[in-house]
């Protein structure tokens, strides 16, 4: 219905989840605290909060999706929803631009600075260059990964399950529920295939390269960039699976699907992100 | 209509006002999420200044008096970021969920569960800021822009501090999509964004920059982290990292938090100083312009805080530049809120009195902020008393004199009584005079080179730093007026009408005093002109 003319909005009951989940986050951050600094106790904090945060996702997506099947969300919230979802995802691209900040920093600025003839007197055996093999104060000695292995078969499989996951879509606007269970769980099957890939190539990085977050300002882009990335492809599969099941389940019809979209948004932005990776951490 | 003849289930329709403790843990109503806010938003208040009055102790005097310098460093820490994060940013994320739906006529805000999740993550993280006192080397001691390589060097209390940050950040990044979605998507029929309150613009912009700069602190903090326990080198040079990249990220979040404490209270003098001047806002289109120019120039300058990192002339020449710019767009403001007092029948009650506070006291902070713009003189007053100084008057006469002034000015509508008008005055002249005793000396005591998070100086700083501590503690002391004054009003007010002040022309005093629990379960159909004044309203319920 056009939500002009909806007067009224849904304003769900008091809830105890969220604060269940203060709760969860609390257990998280005193528990990793800990666990950073060797403290046993910080594990079972850890835990605990991850038990408790499964617990408050479980209960409270349930009352979403309750809430949707039970008909109280209509264009007015739906609106609300996709306005909600793009701006999170806005979030997560400025988180993202925060560490591709710092890789064009330590390439662009720091290890060139590093290089030059003023920090001879303070580094003489270091000569700039990127990738880097080795770091000013660090002896040991590692190789950059390659393009056009393994990276680039990760990317035509991201960028396959989009198209994939596109024309899932496609199937549920025009009712054909057969496609639309088949390509989402084919969009999941590329993403757990990508995530199996990206552990092998991690483990060839780590064990033939002698990459790690301590190799120096390569090998310290190379993860944190790659395992955000690979953290966030495991969010997107987590999401995906559960649309898939609510497939299974019945839920969703071509006007009212949106927790699909918005899984469907986050997929397309994790791509991305993925694509930014591959020119700038793997290729140039 | 279908949605008219489905049952609803949500709150607004058959449920009365929930009682006990699990009205405010489950909260799902604006107001009471609101109110949690501001209180809690108080108590750090109190917490921070508490730090404050054990840091101007110290100062009182030259010499060590009562901290070990490596305390004093965790109180200049923990002061500033519960200043930040837990009193100043909290207080305006609870007036917006108080007066947002009031303003816009909504029915509450728009994701009312992640409201209550927004609030509810503020203790924990607090919690945690708490606690850092007292593990193995004590809290954070690095000051609250938690520089490398200090941060990648201190214990436990560090760890603490990154992760509350993070908690906050996702509280802040909630709280803000909330904000947004209810200003984009849950205006009353009749609102235009070109007529909405310049509150709501204010919020929506500051909403704006949070979402795109919270995560950026995230991200750096998660950079220290690395840096401290995973072996990463984002800030060591023997990696072919960089101590100065954090300064880089820290300050591309940093100077755009300064905005979203101070773009706020521009949106909350430009409608206090209307009313008590009996007059529509001057310039209101040109107020908006100016508001949304301030939030994209103040992603261009954050250099302006590292002009002695050795940058290369001219990126200090390109940040100086971009930041004397922000002052074009204040000044537009600044002279907007003169030129809606001009020729207007003024009445000084407390919420005016603050605002007036604030624009003079606020343009102090604005001018000594151009003056840290220009490169040159930066390099001699970077890190001393005169950046306190400045920071103080924007920060504390800017933000928190706005607060108080929105305080006192809803406080009617949010309780339905009086507040005490003489205790209000009281605690206005109380605060701007012990606020400058405080503050102006510092000024002073910068030029003459008094580096500031040191807790011993050189002998000649002496009279100024005793006058500054006096002021601080009476300052201090002046607040427990305006926490008689709420306590005592909030039980014993007089009445308030549903319009205590003749001319506030916005849709929350359309309204019964105080607003319904329930206010705008039916969205209203308004004929608004600009600044959010009412000029009719149809429909619209409240239970």
């Amino acid at each position: 219905m056009e939500h002009s003319e909806q007067t009224h909005y849904f304003v769900p009951d008091p809830s105890r989840w969220p604060i269940i989940g203060s709760l969860a986050l609390f257990c998280l951050g005193l528990g990793a605290a800990l666990a950073v600094n060797s403290v046993a106790a910080g594990k079972f904090g850890l835990l605990l909060g991850f038990g408790i945060l499964f617990w408050m996702l479980f209960g409270w997506f349930g009352d979403v999706i309750r809430e949707s099947l039970a008909g109280r969300y209509h264009g007015r919230e739906d609106h609300s929803f996709r306005w909600g979802m793009g701006w999170f995802i806005f979030s997560e691209v400025m988180f993202f631009a925060a560490f591709f900040g710092a890789l064009y920093y330590v390439r662009v600025i720091s290890v060139p600075e590093l290089g030059n003839e003023v920090h001879k007197l303070l580094y003489p055996d270091f000569s700039a260059s990127w990738p880097l093999q080795t770091g000013p104060g660090i002896t040991a000695r590692y190789q950059a990964m390659g393009a056009w292995g393994l990276p680039a078969i990760n990317t035509l499989i991201l960028l396959s399950s989009g198209a994939t996951l596109t024309w899932a879509h496609w199937g549920l606007l025009s009712g054909n529920r057969r496609q639309l269970a088949f390509g989402l769980g084919v969009t999941v099957l590329l993403g757990v295939s990508f995530l199996s890939l990206q552990m092998y190539e991690y483990a060839h990085a780590m064990h033939e390269l002698g990459l790690s977050l301590a190799a120096g300002a390569y090998g310290m882009t190379f993860f944190m960039l790659t395992g955000f990335h690979g953290l966030h492809v495991l969010l997107g599969a987590i999401m995906l699976s559960v649309m898939w099941l609510r497939v299974q389940r019945g839920h969703f019809s071509a006007q009212h699907h949106f927790a699909f979209e918005a899984a469907a948004w986050y997929w397309h932005f994790v791509d991305v992100v993925w694509l930014i990776l591959f020119v700038f951490v793997y290729w140039l | 209509m279908a949605i008219a003849e489905t049952t609803h289930a949500g709150h607004g329709d058959h449920h009365g006002k929930p009682q006990g403790l699990a009205r405010w843990l489950y909260a799902t109503n604006h107001k009471d999420i609101g109110s949690l806010y501001l209180w809690f938003a108080f108590s750090m208040f109190i917490f921070g200044g508490v730090l404050a009055l054990c840091i101007r102790a110290e100062l009182f005097r030259p010499g060590l008096q009562f901290w070990q310098p490596e305390l004093f460093n965790q109180f200049t820490t923990l002061h500033g970021l519960i200043m930040v994060f837990g009193a100043i940013m909290p207080a305006f994320t609870g007036l917006a969920n108080w007066l947002l739906p009031l303003m816009i006529g909504a029915p509450d805000m728009a994701f009312a569960r992640m409201n209550n999740w927004s609030f509810w993550l503020l203790p924990p993280a607090a919690l945690l800021l708490l606690i850092s006192f007292a593990v193995p080397g004590g809290a954070a001691a690095a000051g609250w822009t938690m520089y490398a390589p200090l941060s990648t060097q201190m214990g436990m209390g560090m760890d603490l501090t990154i992760f509350a940050i993070h908690i906050m950040g996702v509280s802040s990044i909630m709280g803000s999509i909330n904000i947004i979605v209810t200003i984009l998507n849950l205006r009353a029929p009749g609102m235009g964004m070109m007529q909405m309150p310049m509150f709501a613009w204010a919020t929506l912009i500051t909403a704006y920059l949070i979402i795109a700069v919270m995560p950026v602190l995230a991200g750096v903090v998660t950079m220290v982290l690395t840096d401290r326990h995973f072996g990463t080198h984002f800030f060591n040079a023997a990696g072919g990292g960089d101590p100065v990249l954090y300064q880089h990220i820290f300050w591309f979040f940093g100077h755009p938090e300064v905005y979203i404490m101070a773009l706020p209270a521009f949106g909350i003098v430009s409608h206090i100083i209307p009313t008590f001047s009996r007059k529509p806002l001057f310039g209101y289109t040109s107020m908006v312009y100016a508001t949304s120019s301030i939030a994209i120039l103040s992603f261009m300058v954050w250099a302006h805080h590292m002009f002695t990192t050795g940058m290369p002339a001219t990126a200090q020449l390109f940040f100086m530049y971009a930041t004397m710019l922000i002052a074009v767009p204040t000044g537009v403001k600044v002279f907007n809120w003169i030129g809606t007092m001009w020729q207007g029948s003024l009445s000084f009650e407390t919420p005016m009195l603050f605002a007036v506070g604030f624009v003079c006291l606020f343009t102090v902070g604005g001018l000594s902020g151009v003056t840290l713009s220009i490169a040159a003189v930066d390099i001699q007053l970077q890190d001393t008393y005169y950046v306190v100084a400045h920071f103080h008057y924007v920060l504390v006469a800017g933000a928190l004199f706005s607060l108080f002034a929105a305080i006192y000015y809803w406080f009617p509508k949010m309780t339905g009584r009086m507040y005490h008008e003489k205790l209000g005055k009281l605690h206005f002249w109380w605060s701007m005079i012990w606020f400058n005793v405080t503050f102006f000396p510092m000024h002073f005591l910068g030029l003459a080179g008094m580096p500031r998070r040191i807790p011993d100086y050189n002998l000649q700083f002496a009279d100024f730093n005793a006058v500054a501590s006096v002021g601080a503690f009476c300052f201090g002391l002046g607040q427990l007026i305006f926490l008689y004054n709420m306590i005592s009003s909030i039980k014993h007010g007089q009445p308030a009408p549903q319009q205590p002040w003749e001319s506030a022309d916005t849709l929350e005093w359309q309204i019964p005093t105080p607003a319904p629990y329930h206010s705008f379960v039916e969205a209203p159909t308004l004929e608004v002109g600009e600044n959010g004044a009412i000029k009719s309203m149809h429909g619209g319920k409240h239970h």
